[in-house]
């Protein structure tokens, strides 16, 4: 298990072979990368600074990856997020499970992203061709992570 | 009592972080959400609308009716966008 925040880009392929290298008890492991996007709404993004509350953020990433673990057979999690300024096209996240079996690796990486967006204290402002704008929270994210909760 | 700000709560209040003073009369975090509205007009303008206001205490996600005292570090925020 490992959480990293950090301003610089990340390697998925080393990432990924760094989590599985030498385990040979892992039969899958999936993962999910988030991208900036250059178009919000109607607006152009030219670039975004992601702001976030330093001890907090990795709190609560540790506190979703275990919630994953606790839920799932996994061999190995890894949870990356950057902060700073990032421009399309740059990666933001990375989000990875390992398992024995692809079944609790997919479900636990879908888990990771869904929860990780509605509570790790990340907030994106856009520089876009309007000015700059704070990104809204989504009612979609709410949703996607409260298809998750285990009283549904 | 450290209070933190962060994201558009930040630029309405003019600052980041700043030290309070906490009355005896506030005891949770709502009462303190009444007090510090009444520091500034920025800071009202911040929270005005309580729906989209997220507290933590050192560092662990609240409700209302949480209970504070002057060594507790406050963060205030808008729902999250990271991802």
């Amino acid at each position: 298990m490992a959480v990293r925040v950090q301003r610089e880009d990340f390697d998925i392929g080393a990432e990924l072979d760094a989590l599985t290298r030498d385990r040979h008890d892992i039969g899958a492991v999936t993962s999910f990368v988030g991208l900036v996007r250059d178009i919000a709404g109607d607006a152009r993004i030219g670039a975004m600074t992601l702001e976030h509350y330093p001890g907090m953020t990795e709190k609560e990433l540790a506190r979703v990856e275990a919630e994953a673990n606790a839920r799932w057979q996994l061999s190995a999690t890894l949870i990356v997020h950057r902060f700073g300024r990032l421009e399309p096209g740059d990666r933001i996240v990375l989000c990875a499970a390992a398992s024995p079996h692809r079944e609790q690796a997919f479900e636990a990486c879908h888990f990771l992203i869904d929860w990780l967006k509605t509570s790790a204290p990340f907030w994106k402002l856009e520089d876009t061709d309007k000015g700059p704008q704070w990104v809204d929270a989504k009612t979609t994210d709410d949703a996607a992570a409260a298809r998750w909760n285990k009283s549904q | 009592m450290k209070v933190l700000w962060f994201a558009w709560l930040r630029t309405r209040v003019g600052t980041g972080e700043e030290t309070i003073a906490l009355p005896d009369s506030v005891t949770d975090v709502a009462g303190l959400l009444d007090f510090l509205a009444q520091r500034s007009p920025g800071h009202a303008e911040a929270l005005k609308n309580r729906n989209v206001v997220r507290v933590a205490v050192n560092q662990t996600y609240v409700k209302p009716d949480h209970a504070i005292t002057d060594g507790d570090e406050i963060a205030i925020f808008p729902p999250v966008t990271g991802g």
